[in-house]
């Protein structure tokens, strides 16, 4: 129970820096180590194999490609000319709002939840093995697996016509 | 030993946390960062639904997630990048014109 | 405290203090080795036949400077040796050197030899590889200076590059082992093809030992691959700015890695601690002996071929080497299914 509450509380934390850094290579950084008390998190949930695809697919390439995009881009932080002394959250206008909603939303949510009965504890089952979720995923899963894999395809050629470098000026 | 609400309700937080950042943050690459912080907090609750279940549904969904969230990654940094090239900055508001 | 929890903590220093003094060994190791290839004598002076010259080295890098560029990013310019040394070790956690021992009958439980028995261990390897792309590029990034940022790119690209193809050959593994726990793989490649030539999967799998032995390189920005460190093209790459300690981080980080891509090679292809001669319960002998023989064919490698161009490394990862890893991957596929391994 413990390391679900550090796990927990290193995550929400962390999110929380990560949408209140100034600098986008803080908010990356944070993001990794949000993702660390998550895939922690998964373990505790007996999924070893989402836990360690987490941290290869999402910290160990995702994330490195937002990485790589902002120091090629060396973009300057954001509103230098708006007044520094208040925080984006909580400027007036749209960000202030954008907050009451936010916290609107997580307020009525932990409302929902806690009004239903599902405080038991999990049951012990058997582990899912990577065996088990490589058969599902050939036999029931197969027809979204190739989509998938078509949808990867799709990505990766959009993504290197978007980013690509036009000799003429313009996009095409 | 935690229960199936309180990892619910930690996707619950961490869900509104993302949505949080996609509402007040104007820097493009900040709101993406918060597009995925909003698809961990589906992801959580999906491998604690299937945990709950007992079932495999949950981690192979979780597995779809992922890889859908990888390509839109890729497509929105490289659309990022092409706005920043033609108007130098990563503020939205700098493109509300319907105009390229 | 039991026992185990005893012998087990124990163990973990001894692999904790083996893997610095193997970082300092092959110190001198490369040294040496690269001066006999190169027909001159190397470190001789220190110590007798020098072998005390990476003690010499240590206590000359300790009493250096420790310097910090004005422009560089404080928390970063720290963070990112940690995050080198931090990952080349974590990822030998979870590698097997051993067969179980009861340590002569003092245990009642017997102690596997690894620091931690996960039994996706092939992933995790993979994973905490993934994660020390995260060194170098911070390292380049944080130092504020163009060499450093150039040498930092480019090696983290190449090393997710390579990622691909080492991970393809990892997978083609799994499907002769079925099992992603290392112990697993090892045991499987026990005894014998008509009583003298082991089973190991270099045997069923000559390609992809050597599709991972090259991308294991390339991770390791060694050999033909170290254009990102090269000191003609770019002063020295992503550790240009750094002195002292950091600086023998990054290095410590290096010999780690290559030692731990040498661990793991030998437990997937050439039959971890299973060899003639010896009883299972001193296996570890023969790890060590594979690894050495791993060991020195890097070094082996590093002093005799030419540099790679940046260009025509990232296109052989990509042009290459990911089409022969995928097939090769079909093709272990076809085999295991036609003669039912």
């Amino acid at each position: 129970m413990t390391l679900f509450y550090l796990f927990g509380a290193v995550a929400v934390i962390a999110s929380l820096l990560v949408i209140a850094q100034r600098n986008p290579i803080y908010s990356v950084l944070l993001l990794i180590a949000s993702f660390g008390a998550l895939s922690g998190l998964y373990v505790l949930l007996d999924a070893p194999f989402v836990a360690v695809i987490q941290i290869i697919v999402y910290a160990g390439a995702i994330m490195v490609l937002f990485l790589f995009v902002v120091m090629l881009l060396n973009a300057p932080q954001e509103d230098t000319e708006l007044d520094m002394r208040v925080h984006p959250m909580l400027r007036p206008g749209a960000m202030r709002f954008g907050t009451v909603l936010a916290v609107g939303l997580v307020a009525e949510l932990i409302w929902a939840l806690t009004a239903t009965t599902g405080s038991a504890s999990f049951q012990p089952g058997p582990l899912i093995s990577v065996a088990t979720i490589g058969r599902r995923l050939f036999t029931d899963y197969a027809f979204p697996f190739e989509v998938t894999s078509v949808l990867i395809l799709v990505a990766m050629v959009g993504a290197v016509v978007m980013a690509r470098h036009d000799a003429a000026g313009g996009k095409r | 030993m935690p229960s199936l609400n309180d990892y619910l309700l930690l996707s619950a937080i961490l869900f509104s946390i993302g949505t949080a950042g996609v509402f007040v943050r104007s820097n493009l690459i900040t709101i993406l960062l918060s597009i995925e912080i909003m698809l961990n907090a589906v992801n959580l609750s999906f491998v604690a639904f299937g945990r709950a279940l007992g079932s495999a549904d949950g981690q192979i969904i979780v597995f779809f997630v992922m890889t859908v969230a990888a390509a839109e990654a890729a497509v929105g940094l490289a659309i990022v990048i092409a706005l920043f090239r033609h108007r130098e900055s990563l503020n939205p508001d700098t493109f509300t014109a319907l105009k390229w | 405290m039991t026992p185990l929890l005893i012998a087990q903590i124990a163990l973990t220093l001894i692999i904790f203090v083996a893997l610095l003094s193997s970082a300092a060994g092959m110190v001198y190791f490369e040294r040496k080795v690269a001066a006999l290839l190169q027909q001159r004598l190397g470190p001789y002076l220190v110590g007798p036949k020098g072998l005390l010259q990476p003690l010499a080295d240590v206590i000359k890098l300790m009493f250096k400077e420790e310097l910090r560029p004005r422009a560089a990013d404080p928390l970063l310019f720290a963070l990112a040796p940690i995050i080198s040394a931090t990952a080349a070790f974590a990822a030998f956690a979870v590698v097997p050197f051993g067969a179980e021992t009861t340590l002569f009958g003092l245990l009642d439980t017997p102690l596997r030899l690894q620091v931690a028995d996960v039994n996706v261990a092939i992933l995790v390897i993979f994973a905490i590889a993934s994660m020390s792309v995260y060194g170098i590029v911070l390292a380049g990034w944080s130092s504020n200076s163009k060499y450093s940022l150039l040498g930092g790119l480019r090696s983290s690209a190449q090393m997710i590059s390579y990622e691909l193809s080492y991970g393809m050959s990892l997978a083609s593994v799994l499907l002769l082992a079925n099992s992603l726990s290392l112990t697993d793989i090892v045991n499987g490649q026990s005894g014998t093809w008509f009583g003298f030539v082991p089973r190991w999967f270099v045997f069923l799998q000559p390609v992809g030992f050597l599709i991972y032995m090259t991308a294991g390189i390339a991770e390791t920005n060694r050999a033909p691959f170290d254009f990102p460190e090269a000191e003609q093209e770019l002063v020295a790459g992503y550790h240009t700015e750094y002195s002292s300690m950091s600086f023998a981080m990054f290095f410590l980080a290096e010999y780690i890695n290559m030692v731990t891509v040498s661990a793991v090679a030998t437990d997937l292809f050439l039959g971890g601690w299973h060899g003639p001669f010896l009883p299972v319960s001193l296996g570890w002998i023969w790890f060590l002996l594979k690894v050495a023989a791993i060991l020195f064919f890097y070094v082996w490698m590093r002093w005799t071929l030419p540099r790679y161009r940046y260009d025509q490394l990232m296109a052989f990862g990509w042009k290459v080497l990911l089409p022969v890893s995928v097939l090769n991957l079909i093709v272990t596929a076809a085999g295991v299914l036609a003669f039912g391994l």
